[in-house]
């Protein structure tokens, strides 16, 4: 985080001209998934920020450069494919669903697979036990 | 009997791992190059100081080098550039030199300062090729093939000991095979 | 010399924790009643020692001691008072030592506050406290000393950094580490019932209290962390699944299924070995929390300096603690199935589905925080997982999760019939419906996440209210226990935080946009118009400072104050003005200037419905927490022994 402070102060002294002027959107749908792109991809300069939220000058270029790609009608997979071939796969924050990230978005449901059959036979068990309990306290 | 050693030995697969992750933490924000392997990005850039004669990136096909990427707000550069200067003057690999985001005027000021040890210097101004070439930081450098490819990527200063490991054995193989 | 005698109050708290760890168990194994007492003599000297070394490092704070050179580094001349003090705990040696006087404090109350515990049960808690915090110092006297000189003295102090320099700094992390340590407590209370083989329904009775009120504090840490990066850092963000709010999140998750499981081995006697490892693994989640956020193994917005050095102590520590907690669970645990049985529809069979649910909820959030450290040790490249990922999986359980919920309330214990319940169920579905419908209608942007999300919350908030009611008329007109009402206040705090969290980043509005003095934009029916910036000073900082006014309707509803701040040590920052409300948050950042008059900015604007409702949902389960605390029951020595404990269970929450 302070590095990313030193790269911004630096990049001030630098260009004393100014920062980039936000970017103009007409389309308002066209808006909302400019923001919502830049949201899921991560700076590689300011590793813990998205590059909606990054002040660092790579991201105000990579910003920009989504920008331009958006009006000249590409769509999102191929904005992000553009940026994995350069940047590889760390700035994407929404890991892939194929190849080694599957068994992380499998995980949670195999877990859950597992343990919703542990917890069957673990009531199954119960309950028997429980029958039989009222059967010997009957009988 | 194994449902209560579970946790346990889930502990120690995690311990395991975070012991290594103890071992390459130092190198954790470092984004390997998907271009490791690939040709080198197309560009058209003016050379530093004369923006009038552009160098387009298949003149630079033919013989190895080392594209060094650097500018003049870049402190780390300003360490690294005795290493670029003793590399280059060695005579070992041909140096080209990146200009990234920077001011003509403040680049030229700082070669004049510290020293031009490049063979050529393109200027990327506007930052794109860079981008192209997936620079997140400066200074990087991209060492490239006699065939274009690049081959391996510098992220950070270049060293005397990434020279050895990394420079050397890779262009006496080039200078081996004709 | 003063701080030099901090450092041997450190050293003395070492001798007295070691002394600690060792003589009460040996007392308590051979009914030596003298050692035993040790346990206690020795919380209350460590606390006062602790408490010494932290009054004089916060005194060499105030008085800006710069020979201290954690003091240098985390202060200057001109740091205002109030950030003096916090600032203490603004990195990580006097983190660390916060830490070490949380835990002091925890141990040393339950020294105070255990007159009703067995001895030897007492004196073998306090001694596995004393081991966690002999580990700690260790680790703080020889790696992470905050009383280390700086000589020649620092002329002037490098400063806090001034994302620090805010009230919640001065509060965020007391509050956390009080959950976070406090977990300790029922770690030790499990671990001592391990070694003296009394995993009894006493024992888990005497532990809930410690639970609730660490659990409490712990919510309120979190609820606290989020807020503050919300109006600090976000940009309008609550929550960033950074590494370091997962390592805080995954002790809540299954801190909170250890609260549940507590319930069921009190009430029933069953689900002993999973309130034993739940235990256990809570507070190792909380021990490998404080690893991630200071070995540097992640890269985290959190993160203090890190020091693979440090790293090493730590997982070390963390491995004896850990491991030999598990190895004993594994060893020591009680092996029949115990307790009552149950049937298939029970509130038994629904606190299992919810300790399964909350654990693979806390093991999702372990996998994607460090499935890249894995892929990169693995040789494997480098990945991201963000938000996208947490978001969707935590949403995807949490769907199961809201729908038992209110099952779990009113089925009995032992046995239901679902028949029952789902006639129980009638009203609070209708709510649901009624509220998935008004959303539909009145918010379209809420799409089917913020349907669905707050449908739950009138079903769970629906089903508080009526089992509240029923709760009254059962009792005869008096009001159910604290233990009862705690519950149900915590409930209803989960449907309110479920509102907001569904539907504030659905429905919210933001504009970035370049504005000049005169200029005015429209968002959400809001007008925001921009009359310019002036320069203000700090008393470290100056700053341009923008004025807004906003309007709705024609009429004027709040003034807003960006500010753009430059510090003493040449940080730049960002001080976003807030318009809170319970319905809607208007928020206004400045950017950067835009010209080098600086007339024209780069403004941020947003419009934030429903975004209180995520703190105000935590601040009520908080309460609920404290509350349940709080029950007589826990100040009852012995539970009364019944012979139909089923009946009485029953009974006991219909009368109690």
């Amino acid at each position: 985080m302070k590095n990313c402070f030193l790269t911004l102060v630096l990049a001030v002294l630098a260009f004393s001209a100014t920062a980039a002027d936000p970017l103009v959107f007409t389309d308002p749908a066209m808006e909302e998934r400019y923001n919502d792109l830049t949201a899921e991809l991560r700076c590689a300069v300011c590793q813990n920020q998205s590059l909606a939220d990054s002040d660092a000058e790579l991201a105000q270029d990579l910003r920009k450069e989504i920008y331009d790609m958006m009006m000249a009608g590409q769509d999102n997979e191929q904005i992000k494919t553009f940026l994995v071939d350069r940047y590889g796969d760390f700035v994407l924050y929404r890991p892939a669903m194929e190849g080694n990230t599957l068994a992380l978005w499998l995980m949670p449901g195999v877990l859950l697979g597992i343990g919703a059959i542990a917890v069957f036979f673990t009531v199954r068990n119960r309950n028997r036990r429980l029958a039989t309990e009222r059967q010997k306290g009957s009988s | 009997m194994i449902g209560r050693l579970l946790p346990v030995i889930i502990f120690l697969a995690l311990g395991i791992l975070l012991a290594v992750g103890l071992k390459i933490a130092d190198h954790k924000t470092e984004i390997p190059s998907p271009l490791i392997g690939k040709q080198m990005p197309e560009f058209t850039l003016p050379v530093l100081g004369q923006p009038e004669v552009m160098v387009a990136h298949d003149e630079l096909i033919g013989t190895p080098f080392l594209l060094n990427v650097w500018a003049s707000w870049c402190v780390t550069c300003r360490v690294e550039h005795p290493v670029i200067e003793e590399l280059a003057k060695s005579g070992l690999i041909r140096v080209v030199g990146l200009n990234y985001r920077d001011e003509e005027a403040d680049a030229q000021a700082w070669l004049a300062r510290f020293g031009n040890p490049y063979e050529l210097n393109i200027a990327d101004i506007s930052g794109r090729t860079a981008i192209d070439f997936g620079v997140y930081a400066a200074p990087e450098s991209f060492l490239v093939d006699p065939n274009g490819t690049i081959v391996f990527k510098q992220i950070g200063a270049v060293t005397p000991e990434i020279i050895k490991e990394e420079i050397v054995p890779r262009v006496m193989e080039w200078r081996r095979a004709p | 010399m003063i701080p030099e005698l901090g450092q041997v109050a450190l050293i003395g708290a070492l001798l007295i924790a070691l002394i600690m760890g060792t003589l009460p168990l040996i007392g308590a194994s051979s009914g030596n009643q003298r050692l035993m007492k040790i346990g206690q003599t020795g919380a209350i000297a460590q606390f006062l020692l602790i408490l010494t070394s932290f009054v004089i490092l916060t005194w060499a704070f105030i008085v800006q001691d710069f020979s201290v050179e954690y003091v240098a580094r985390n202060s200057n001349y001109q740091l205002p008072m109030q950030y003096r003090f916090s600032a203490v705990w603004g990195s990580h040696e006097g983190s660390l030592l916060l830490w070490e006087l949380i835990l002091c404090m925890w141990t040393f109350a339950v020294a105070l506050f255990s007159k009703n515990l067995p001895d030897d049960f007492r004196a073998r808690t306090l001694a596995v406290l004393g081991w966690v915090s002999a580990g700690f110092l260790l680790f703080v006297i020889f790696t992470s000393n905050p009383f280390g000189r700086l000589i020649p003295q620092a002329a002037d102090g490098l400063d806090l950094n001034p994302l620090l320099q805010d009230p919640g700094l001065i509060i965020h992390p007391p509050m956390l580490y009080m959950g976070y340590v406090g977990f300790s407590v029922s770690f030790a209370f499990a671990v001592a019932a391990l070694l003296g083989q009394q995993v009894t329904r006493d024992w888990v009775r005497w532990s809930r209290p410690w639970t609730h009120v660490a659990w409490a504090f712990l919510t309120l840490g979190i609820a606290l962390g989020s807020w503050w990066a919300y109006y600090e850092l976000g940009w309008g963000g609550w929550w960033f699944w950074d590494p370091v709010e997962n390592a805080s999140f995954m002790p809540w998750i299954v801190g909170t299924a250890l609260i549940h499981s507590q319930a069921v081995t009190e009430k029933r006697g069953t689900f002993r070995n999973w309130t034993l490892i739940l235990a256990i693994t809570t507070f190792s989640l909380c021990l490998l929390g404080t690893f991630l956020v200071r070995s540097g193994v992640l890269t985290s917005v959190h993160a203090f300096a890190s020091d693979p050095t440090r790293g090493v102590f730590i997982l070390t520590y963390l491995a004896v603690v850990v491991g030999g907690s598990l190895l004993l669970f594994a060893i020591r645990a009680p092996a029949m199935v115990q307790g009552s049985n149950f049937a298939g529809v029970s509130r038994e069979t629904l606190l299992l589905i919810n300790n399964l649910l909350l654990v693979v909820m806390a093991a999702m959030v372990l996998t994607g925080t460090l499935y890249p450290l894995l892929l990169d040790a693995l040789d494997a490249g480098k990945i991201s997982v963000g938000p996208p990922y947490f978001g969707t999986l935590f949403a995807l359980l949490l769907v199961p999760i809201a729908v038992l919920l209110p099952l779990g309330f009113y089925s009995r214990w032992q046995e239901d019939s679902l028949g029952r319940l789902l006639r129980e169920l009638l009203v609070p579905g209708i709510a649901a419906l009624i509220g998935g419908l008004a959303t539909a209608f009145l918010l379209p942007k809420a799409g089917s996440w913020g349907i669905a999300g707050v449908a739950g919350a009138f079903w769970i908030m629906t089903s508080c209210l009526r089992y509240y009611r029923q709760r009254v008329s059962a009792g005869r007109g008096r009001r159910p226990s604290r233990g009862e009402t705690g519950m149900i206040l915590a409930h209803f705090g989960v449907g309110l935080f479920l509102i907001g969290a569904s539907l504030t980043n659905a429905v919210s509005s933001e504009k970035h946009l370049r504005m000049v003095a005169g200029d005015s934009f429209e968002l959400a029916g809001y007008n925001f118009v921009f009359e310019g910036t002036r320069g203000v000073r700090g008393p470290n900082y100056v700053a341009d400072e923008g004025e807004f006014i906003v309007y709705k309707a024609g009429k004027r509803v709040t003034s807003l104050y960006p500010q753009k701040r430059r510090y003493a040590n040449g940080q730049v920052m960002t001080e976003a003005a807030l318009d809170p409300g319970l319905t809607r948050d208007l928020y206004v950042g400045l950017g950067e200037a835009l010209n080098d008059q600086g007339t024209a900015w780069a403004v941020r604007l947003y419009h934030k419905p429903f975004i209180r409702f995520i703190w105000i949902g935590a601040l009520l389960m908080m309460a609920g927490g404290f509350l349940a605390a709080t029950d007589r029951r826990y100040r009852r020595s012995v539970t009364a022994r019944s012979e139909n404990p089923v009946a009485d269970a029953n009974l006991a929450e219909a009368t109690a």
